[in-house]
């Protein structure tokens, strides 16, 4: 018996050394965030001498990345609450089946969701030009918000179909008018979905490159991946400023893995066994 | 049709008009604009706007360029989802059987998935540089000119593609095998059937239906792809990586042919519209198995 469990072990062990193999391009995108000027092209040594934290220091000092950051986190939390708003009252009808064609707005979100989004960003441009909002946040927070809202509610309507009439039935005996209903009864019950699509949309703005990029100019609205794309670097690439930066535009990424791994896990159980 | 009824639908309106109005301004009427966009000459630099019908279409037909681009898409989309499909499907089966550090194992696959496309290509940048990057120190030292060497950047852009999007696919199979019970295998092993005749008999055809699923996913992303290509080679060396969204982008941002772009761009959508039919004719078929 303890043979098979050492073999056991030892199996779990490599499939877990494999991963963390598969992972280095992150790693070493971290270590080389931390490693000296000096030491950068000169590979090996894996190891650095010491590690310091002059790139970061060099990255937040300089303004455009200081401000790629708060562009980036305010487009993102604004086109979460935009998404949301939008989305959590379409996606209740369309479970509850109440509107006309509930089904096939619910079949439109699922087109949209194959729509490549390179096929309307030049008309989307030319939109935003004549509404005078180049360079401006509130562009980008538009396209964000069309290109997340599908999945918002065909995430949420799912969620709303779990919830039994009965519950809104009850509640309505109670007295409580449709709005009562909605905030008191239906949206506590649909908040592991509300946070889940929340937090998928949030990453998504935080991630997205192409509106992003064609949308913005200047410093004032360019998010982080963009000013990350375009960092500068005329006759030598700043390698050590580059992987701060990726490091810094990782931090939500990396803690909604963090947060949510153990959700997930359970959650893939949980589908898995539903089957 | 009761007041109750109909007091219920107009309340269905009310709530949906909010969306559907941001999604038909946002996605259906740029999408009729594209196709209208791409029957003109437009290049707003110089005040140009004229009709030009089917002009773009008929000049793709003979250009080398576009050629180029829509056999650069094919190669990058084919490879790039068989190698995750593959690859995905390996890491699931070697998940399952896994019995401590699972949520370590989840964790280190999201981290791929999870990332923005830029960050993965400035990564992969860095990864590829010809003198102090890890992948050619890992090669022993190999001097490869990974992304300047039009022999060797599609290569480069693929395993960067694969890395971030491996992920994708495992953990849908892995959640698929969370739901087959264990006694299925035992059963096979009692028939006398091995590891590789359980896997082949038993595990794969349950897999069947959930890998059509991943790899129609992966695919139209495949075909969308843009972000990574952009950042980490902007379609060259030589147009070596430049796919049919890249030189769309191009046309319409770099050239400023915003009409020429949006020609290429419709040639995009028809390409994923038609890849989108044709696995959902494939799939109801292994419908019983998934």
């Amino acid at each position: 018996v303890t043979g098979a469990r050492w073999r056991q072990a030892a199996r779990d062990g490599l499939v877990l050394l494999a991963l963390v193999a598969y992972a280095s391009p992150f790693f070493w995108q971290a270590l080389t965030s931390l490693r000296p000027e000096g030491e950068l092209l000169v590979v090996p040594p894996l190891l650095p001498s010491r590690l310091t934290l002059e790139h970061y220091a060099a990255v937040l000092g300089r303004s455009v990345i200081a401000r790629a950051l708060l562009n980036s986190a305010g487009i993102a939390a604004l086109t979460t609450m935009a998404a949301l708003a939008l989305g959590v009252p379409a996606a209740y009808a369309a479970a509850r089946r109440s509107g006309p064609g509930a089904r096939s707005l619910l079949l439109a979100m699922v087109a949209a969701t194959a729509l490549p989004a390179v096929a309307v960003v030049s008309p989307l441009y030319l939109v935003v030009r004549a509404l005078g909002l180049r360079d401006t946040w509130a562009a980008v927070i538009l396209a964000h918000t069309g290109f997340a809202l599908p999945l918002v509610v065909w995430l949420l309507a799912g969620f709303f179909r779990e919830i039994p009439v009965a519950v809104e039935e009850a509640a309505e005996l109670d007295g409580a008018g449709r709005w009562a209903r909605l905030r008191w009864v239906l949206l506590p019950l649909a908040a592991p979905g509300v946070a889940s699509a929340g937090v998928l949309t949030f990453l998504f703005s935080w991630n997205e490159f192409l509106f992003a990029y064609t949308f913005t100019a200047t410093e004032a609205s360019r998010t982080l991946p963009v000013a990350l794309a375009l960092f500068p670097g005329v006759f030598e690439v700043p390698w050590g400023d580059i992987a701060a930066a990726s490091m810094l535009a990782s931090v939500p990424p990396v803690l909604v893995v963090l947060a949510l791994q153990r959700h997930l896990v359970r959650g893939l159980t949980a589908g898995a066994l539903r089957e | 049709v009761t007041a109750r009824e109909r007091a219920r639908r107009r309340e269905g309106t009310v709530l949906m008009a909010p969306a559907l109005a941001v999604l038909a301004g946002l996605t259906l009427y740029p999408l009729c604009w594209v196709l209208w966009l791409s029957l003109a000459r437009r290049v707003p630099v110089f005040g140009i706007d004229q009709f030009v019908g089917l002009a773009h279409y008929v000049f793709l037909a003979g250009d080398a360029r576009f050629w180029n681009a829509l056999w650069v898409t094919a190669v990058f989309t084919v490879v790039s989802v068989a190698l995750e499909v593959a690859l995905g499907l390996a890491v699931a089966l070697a998940l399952r059987g896994q019995q401590w550090g699972q949520r370590t194992a989840v964790g280190l696959l999201l981290l791929g998935w999870t990332l923005p496309a830029v960050v993965t290509a400035r990564q992969f940048e860095w990864l590829y540089h010809p003198s102090a990057g890890l992948v050619n120190l890992a090669l022993g030292g190999a001097s490869i000119n990974w992304l300047g060497d039009p022999a060797y950047a599609l290569l480069g852009v693929i395993i960067a593609d694969v890395w971030r999007t491996m992920p994708f696919v495992a953990l849908l199979c892995y959640a698929r095998l969370l739901g087959v019970p264990p006694e299925l295998a035992e059963g096979a092993a009692v028939d006398g059937a091995g590891a590789l005749g359980t896997f082949w008999w038993i595990t794969l055809p349950l897999l069947r239906g959930v890998v059509l699923v991943a790899a129609l996913f992966r695919t139209l992303d495949a075909l969308r792809a843009f972000d990574l290509m952009y950042v980490l080679t902007g379609g060259g060396p030589a147009n070596s990586t430049e796919t049919l969204t890249v030189l769309a982008y191009r046309s319409s941002f770099q050239m400023m042919q915003l009409g020429f772009g949006a020609a290429v761009a419709v040639v995009v959508l028809l390409v994923v519209l038609a890849t989108a039919a044709a696995y959902t004719r494939a799939l109801p078929a292994s419908g019983s198995a998934a």
